[in-house]
């Protein structure tokens, strides 16, 4: 037998050099096969989120000639189009890419670090909770604009501490997480209709525009607050990225393999909620994107590590394409979030269609 | 690895001091006490339940004993940092995970996440470990196959060599051979004396097999309700006491024809009685009676 044989063969201290050599020049060229297809990834994404930004700023009610956009977007003064670009919708087209940034890191940190893409934010209550808040904060307390995003972030925090301390049994279970998470967000839900129903008809309008995800009414004071977690949050996240890779092999594992593993998760989820309830409180819970970003990223990727930064791009490209769609394709506006909403639930049916088939197999 | 020159015999040693672990309130060892003697292969047996894998885990300082401490050479293991303990002891926990799609390849360069700073920049001495841990193992052609597309003996054969790639001085295995069949069985057993033999790689395993148990190690720990029932050689715990007493069922024990080890035949008063048509049928006198421990 062949294996047997290599097994001798070492017993008897010969594994020779130069087949160890030889294993190894393989090895190298695996990973930089790897290394240049994450790299093509990137830059793939990286342009066509690139170009989806400036094709999100040219089509508007006028469609303006790119080279007058790039004018604009150079700092030079173009008559008629520095206000409609640069005021009405370049925060428009930078809200709607970081968001969507933000949500592709925050849902594949999470999908990948707790090993199922049903773990992602948005599926386990912490968009539900960033709701409640502000829907409350609309409807009883008549906020908008900074208060109203800050109400939602807070939103996103207490629930994910409330999901994490309900599931948390000395140490972590996936699969409490979820459940958990997804009661909690049935219990949210359902808190929000309650103030739904009891709101009055204009606030109710302006809440459920909050709720569907929506670029519309983004201004330049949700641009600084956004940028600065997105900076913040995101930059830890992708460092942390070789932690939660090791993670992805079952928590015995990563412990043996010197992965303080409490510390990484405790890290990772305050991130990742951050990130989700800031990019949350300025779009609204465009829905969908943070849990549907990281299975596309790492299916272009490939699986051998996870996906941060691929992640984020993938969700700047949806958000913004969404965007696009939702504003030029039906005939009245929609806002971005029904658009995501469509394109991801046949996504989310064969995605649950395919975990169960696997289950059913192992 | 260079051919014969004989290698220093591993200088980490690992124990256990008056351990007392817990999950929640829950105590599951008690006062336990375990010496390794670095070089050695050892196993630890016992009933299902009996805290051997819990044991193990603190061990590995997976689990902190509520009294007592686990030391690796003299210092609280649980002290030292986590980084530098996984290039010194290394663990295959029970039932790890490999993420869809990744290739055997990528698993067992896992092994040097102990050795990579920050940035996780990739040395050739990291590639020279995985290449000889994928050699040994009998893995470098399937390097580049994915881990849920291969058999599941050569999906075990791939963590084992994840733990190899570790390059750690001490190797703690929670039941390597469940799952696999018998030819495998053997062949991970092989394969980790071998390790011992050329590396004098300390290793300690969670095993349920007596008989595998008695020809692969040097030492055994049986366990019962969490604490020690019995420990020494296998020619010492190998008993049918011992196999009555930790787990409550009759066995007989011969001297195995090949290597005069202590050799378990389970069941034989039950076949002995069905032979001769009676239910209390008392088995005739064995060949080795193993009655001394260290109790």
């Amino acid at each position: 037998m062949n294996d047997a044989r290599s097994l001798n063969d070492t017993a008897n201290g010969t594994a020779n050099g130069t087949a160890v050599a030889a294993v190894a020049a393989r090895l190298r060229d695996l990973r930089r096969r790897q290394r240049m297809r994450s790299l093509l990834v990137t830059l793939t994404l990286g342009i066509l989120a690139a170009t989806l930004f400036v094709a999100d700023l040219a089509f508007g009610h006028e469609i303006y000639p790119i080279g007058d956009i790039l004018k604009v977007l150079g700092g030079e003064f173009v008559p008629g189009l520095s206000f409609t670009i640069g005021e009405l919708r370049l925060p428009r087209v930078v809200v709607g890419l970081l968001a969507g940034f933000a949500f592709g890191v925050a849902g594949v940190s999470f999908q990948q670090m707790l090993r199922n893409t049903m773990a992602s934010p948005d599926i386990i209550g912490i968009t539900a909770g960033a709701n409640l808040t502000a829907v409350f904060a609309i409807i009883v307390l008549g906020w908008s604009g900074p208060s109203l995003s800050a109400a939602a972030v807070v939103g996103g925090i207490l629930t994910a501490l409330l999901t994490v301390r309900l599931a948390w049994r000395g140490t972590f279970s996936t699969g409490r997480l979820i459940l958990m998470g997804i009661g909690v967000a049935a219990a949210l839900n359902a808190a929000t209709s309650w103030i739904l129903v009891r709101g009055d008809q204009w606030n109710i309008q302006q809440a459920s525009r909050w709720l569907t995800g929506s670029l519309a009414s983004s201004d330049w004071s949700d641009v600084p607050a956004l940028v600065a977690v997105t900076v913040l949050a995101a930059v830890p996240l992708i460092a942390l990225a070789r932690q939660v890779d090791v993670m992805r092999f079952g928590d015995p594992m990563a412990r043996g393999l010197g992965v303080r593993v409490e510390s990484v998760q405790m890290t990772v989820i305050v991130l990742s909620v951050l990130l989700l309830s800031t990019a949350t409180a300025s779009s609204g819970p465009i829905s969908f994107v943070s849990f549907l970003s990281g299975p596309l990223a790492m299916w272009l990727n490939g699986p051998h590590r996870p996906a941060i930064v691929q992640s984020g791009l993938v969700g700047s490209c949806i958000v913004l394409a969404a965007d696009i769609v939702a504003q030029h394709i039906p005939p009245t506006q929609l806002p971005v979030g029904v658009v995501t909403s469509i394109i991801a639930g046949p996504i989310l049916i064969l995605l649950i269609i395919r975990l169960s088939r696997k289950q059913v197999l192992a | 690895m260079t051919g014969h020159s004989p290698q220093p015999p591993t200088s980490h040693t690992l124990a256990a001091r008056h351990v007392t672990l817990a999950y929640e309130r829950r105590e599951i060892v008690h006062d336990l006490d375990l010496d390794i003697t670095p070089g050695t292969v050892g196993a630890i047996i016992g009933a299902n339940g009996c805290g051997k894998s819990t044991l193990l885990k603190a061990l590995a300082r997976l689990l902190t004993p509520t009294h007592g401490a686990v030391t690796l050479d003299g210092k609280a293991i649980n002290t030292m940092p986590t980084r530098k303990v996984a290039t010194i002891v290394g663990l295959l926990p029970q039932s790890p995970m490999a993420p869809e799609g990744i290739t055997i390849a990528d698993l067992v360069s896992r092994g040097r996440h102990p050795y990579q700073g920050m940035l996780g920049s990739w040395s050739d001495e990291d590639d020279r470990a995985v290449a000889h841990a994928l050699e040994v193992t009998g893995l470098a052609d399937l390097a580049d196959r994915p881990v849920d597309e291969v058999s599941g003996g050569q999906r075990q054969r791939a963590w084992i060599a994840l733990a190899l790639a570790q390059q750690t001085d001490i190797l703690l295995l929670d039941e390597p051979t469940t799952y696999l069949d018998i030819a495998y069985q053997l062949e991970v057993l092989d394969l980790l004396s071998e390790l011992n033999a050329t590396e004098h790689t300390t290793i300690v395993m969670v095993l349920h097999d007596l008989n595998q148990a008695a020809r692969y190690t040097d030492w055994i720990l049986a366990v019962k309700d969490g604490r020690q029932a019995y420990f020494g050689t296998p020619d010492e715990v190998i008993s049918e006491r011992m196999v009555a007493e930790v787990f409550d069922t009759d066995a007989r024990i011969i001297a195995d024809p090949d290597t005069g080890l202590p050799l378990m035949l389970p069941g034989t008063r039950h076949s002995l009685a069905r032979l001769r048509g009676d239910s209390h049928g008392e088995h005739a006198q064995t060949a080795t009676n193993h009655d001394d421990n260290l109790l």
